[in-house]
């Protein structure tokens, strides 16, 4: 008989070990799939995997998918590392998209040099405000921290349909919901001459390093993993739980907000209905893949970005249908997190346990 | 430089194993909204898609990009398509618009058209179906099929295409039932089974017994089965949801459209127009009419049709006076194309209001 047991200590091994097999068995997954569908394994798993970073135009794509889903997934990092259970970074870019698309639509006649960090600075704002409430509930109230920031995502996306087909709609658009186009004074510089690789990324990467920095160098930092590993021990410390919820909140609201201006005065360059593919659900899935550690966001969400374009190549290339496409990545995405299940707990035989 | 590695990247695209014949075919792309499924607005489009292939045979080859969000997405994938040596690209939803027209500037030898938008360029047409003719005969049927006198209006998004179809739906109701009202509500989706259903049960609560709707799901028609009420199908033939309460589908059908442009963008007589597309032109249809209906009703479909399909009446002819008394269209003057693109007044007799 074989039964699982805990380790007494996470496994370093299998923390290094555990994506490897989960890849392995991806492949062999998808092999099996695409040779059923009559698709040709290797080139589906090329088009898929390497494909999104075979031209200087896709890996231009890969960092302006890979900006929005780290800069929530830095702040989620944060928030979680803390026992904040922020479901809330969708929101909370919405959020940003909106208030920095209401800020850019003032200088829509302008070229003004405030223009830009101005529309940054009202995302950045309106994002923390949005993580503010829940977060003001939770202390207060003691509200569900997870259910309120779900909650908000949804009136997030309302507002936001709300302002597109309303106050901020283009007055020349034929009542089309769509703000107008904002002027180029407003829009992120594009980092190269090819592609729409911005300054959003940059960001992102810039706060991911800063978010390492606090977490291993400062004494916030080490509040926040005190506080997250064992709550009691930190209050008998004398943390302040009440400080750290707030810092981590804020600045992950912060991050989304800006991911969010990041998209509308970014690769969109106007404000739209639809803002975020999901971006902030995602970047659980990026926090989680990146072991809550801002570094690993890095390298998960470069892999996410890479999965959401091999899916629209591999329509394009091969003709996979979506739906099989969605398999594959979420067949992936589970062995992933299976696979994570041997570093903390492994497999012995029960006769091995009686000797 | 930015050409240069154009040719570097299509090269690579190349190497990739995907071996063409010599006689290359003229590849034509599509970029959907939504899932293809089977049925709605992105089906429909799906099927036009599959008619093209049909009728070229190996000189075209099509590719199409499914569930593509509206955000910055779009933009990759239509240059993705547009890279991936597509001589056409159809982009179906209103959203793509401006997408489509930073695309178009870079691919200034790709041809490209954008459904339901208004912005066109050197490279770039856009198309729209006449629904407005649909949704009129749509009215006429619910107007004398309503025993309360009140009919329900499904919307999705308060854009011109869907409150002229409104208008339109509601002109033709009260040219055969004068005491006819009407009750809108908005779901804020092209597709929501969940919010439509509510909605139908909303209206339907209030004394709505004939439901039209602007959304995608069979939802409505299911729940108007279930009520007793009756309901007409959108976009795809929609009667086996229905089979009591379905009156008839509007059905969508873009292939007439997809193989005139293919074959004049092959020909190069391609210019990029603002096309409407409607029951003359065969891109719309009465799909399904249920034998259900009483003689009078069948009758009086088939006449309006006619009257519309000859061109011999069309909805937006003067005099027309909007719910606030103002003359929008004055007597004898018939809305042009573009008038009708320009379409935000609700006329006489809606007691409504259109969200701002």
């Amino acid at each position: 008989m074989i039964r699982v047991q805990a380790r007494t200590e996470q496994s370093t091994l299998m923390a290094f070990a555990s994506p490897v097999l989960a890849i392995v068995l991806t492949l062999i997954f998808g092999s099996i799939l695409f040779s059923a569908l009559d698709k040709d394994p290797v080139q589906a798993l090329h088009v898929l995997l390497i494909m999104p970073l075979s031209d200087a135009y896709n890996i231009s794509e890969m960092f302006v998918k890979m900006g929005p889903l780290l800069l929530c997934a830095v702040g989620l990092s944060l928030c979680y590392r803390a026992n904040m259970w922020n479901i809330g970074a969708e929101g909370q870019l919405l959020a940003g998209a909106l208030g920095g698309s209401a800020m850019a639509l003032q200088f829509v006649d302008s070229n003004s040099v405030f223009a830009l960090p101005l529309t940054l600075l009202a995302g950045v704002v309106s994002g923390m405000l949005w993580a503010a409430i829940p977060t003001f509930l939770k202390l207060n109230f003691n509200s569900n921290l997870i259910l309120t920031t779900i909650m908000l995502n949804y009136i997030a996306l309302y507002l936001l349909i709300w302002a597109v087909h309303g106050p901020l709609r283009d007055p020349q658009g034929f009542g089309f919901p769509e703000s107008a186009l904002f002027s180029d004074a407003t829009l992120l510089p594009v980092l190269t001459d090819q592609g729409r690789v911005h300054l959003g990324v940059v960001f992102a990467s810039v706060f991911a390093l800063v978010a390492w920095l606090i977490l291993s160098k400062t004494h916030l930092g080490f509040k926040i993993r005190v506080y997250g590993s064992d709550a009691p021990a930190a209050l008998y410390a004398g943390f302040s739980s009440k400080a750290i919820s707030w810092f981590v909140m804020l600045f992950a609201g912060g991050l989304a907000g800006l991911a969010g201006v990041s998209e509308v005065a970014g690769p969109i360059g106007q404000l739209t209905p639809v803002v975020s593919p999901g971006y902030g659900y995602a970047a659980i899935i990026v926090a989680y893949l990146g072991r809550l550690h801002p570094a690993g966001a890095i390298v998960a969400s470069i892999f996410l970005a890479i999965l959401y374009m091999g899916g629209d190549l591999a329509q394009i290339e091969m003709g996979i249908p979506i739906a099989v496409v969605g398999m594959f990545q979420g067949v992936l995405l589970f062995f992933l997190l299976a696979c994570d299940f041997f570093i903390r707990y492994r497999l012995v035989s029960t006769r091995d346990q009686v000797a | 430089m930015k050409l240069k590695s154009l040719l570097v990247g299509l090269g690579l695209l190349a190497g990739m194993g995907t071996a063409y014949a010599e006689d290359d075919p003229f590849k034509v792309g599509f970029v959907y909204v939504g899932p293809v499924g089977d049925l709605g607005w992105s089906y429909e489009h799906d099927r036009g898609r599959k008619e093209l292939e049909e009728y070229f045979g190996d000189k075209v080859e099509t590719t199409y990009v499914e569930n593509v969000p509206e955000g910055a997405d779009a933009e990759r994938v239509i240059t993705q398509l547009a890279k991936a040596g597509n001589d056409l690209i159809f982009t179906t939803s209103f959203g793509f618009m401006n997408p489509t027209i930073k695309v178009a500037k870079r691919f200034p030898k790709v041809t490209f058209e954008h459904a339901t938008g208004y912005k066109r360029a050197k490279n770039v047409g856009t198309y729209v179906l006449r629904t407005y003719e649909g949704r009129y005969v749509s009215g006429v049927a619910a107007g004398m099929l309503t025993e309360t006198d009140t009919i329900g209006y499904i919307g999705s998004f308060p854009i011109p295409e869907v409150i002229r179809d409104i208008d339109s739906a509601f002109m033709g109701a009260k040219s055969v039932n004068p005491n006819v009202k009407m009750k809108i509500v908005w779901v804020n989706s092209w597709y929501d089974p969940g919010k439509e259903t509510d909605a139908a049960n909303a209206l339907m609560d209030q004394g709505v017994d004939v439901l039209l709707q602007h959304t995608d799901s069979p939802a409505p028609l299911i729940a108007a089965e279930k009520r007793g009420a009756r309901a007409v199908g959108q976009a795809s033939d929609q009667s086996q949801f229905a089979p009591k309460a379905h009156i008839f589908s509007v059905r969508d059908d873009w292939a007439p459209y997809y193989i005139s442009v293919v074959e004049a963008v092959m020909n190069g007589t391609y210019k990029p127009s603002d096309y409407w597309g409607g029951f003359q032109e065969d891109m719309l249809s009465l799909a399904s009419i249920n034998d259900n209906l009483p003689d009078d009703v069948r009758a009086k479909i088939d006449e309006t049709y006619e009257k519309i399909n000859s061109g011999e009446f069309h909805p937006f002819t003067g005099p027309i006076t909007d719910n606030k008394g103002n003359v929008v269209v004055p007597e004898g003057h018939t809305l042009t194309d573009q008038e009708l693109a320009q379409v935000n007044w609700y006329v006489e007799g809606i007691t409504d209001e259109i969200p701002r």
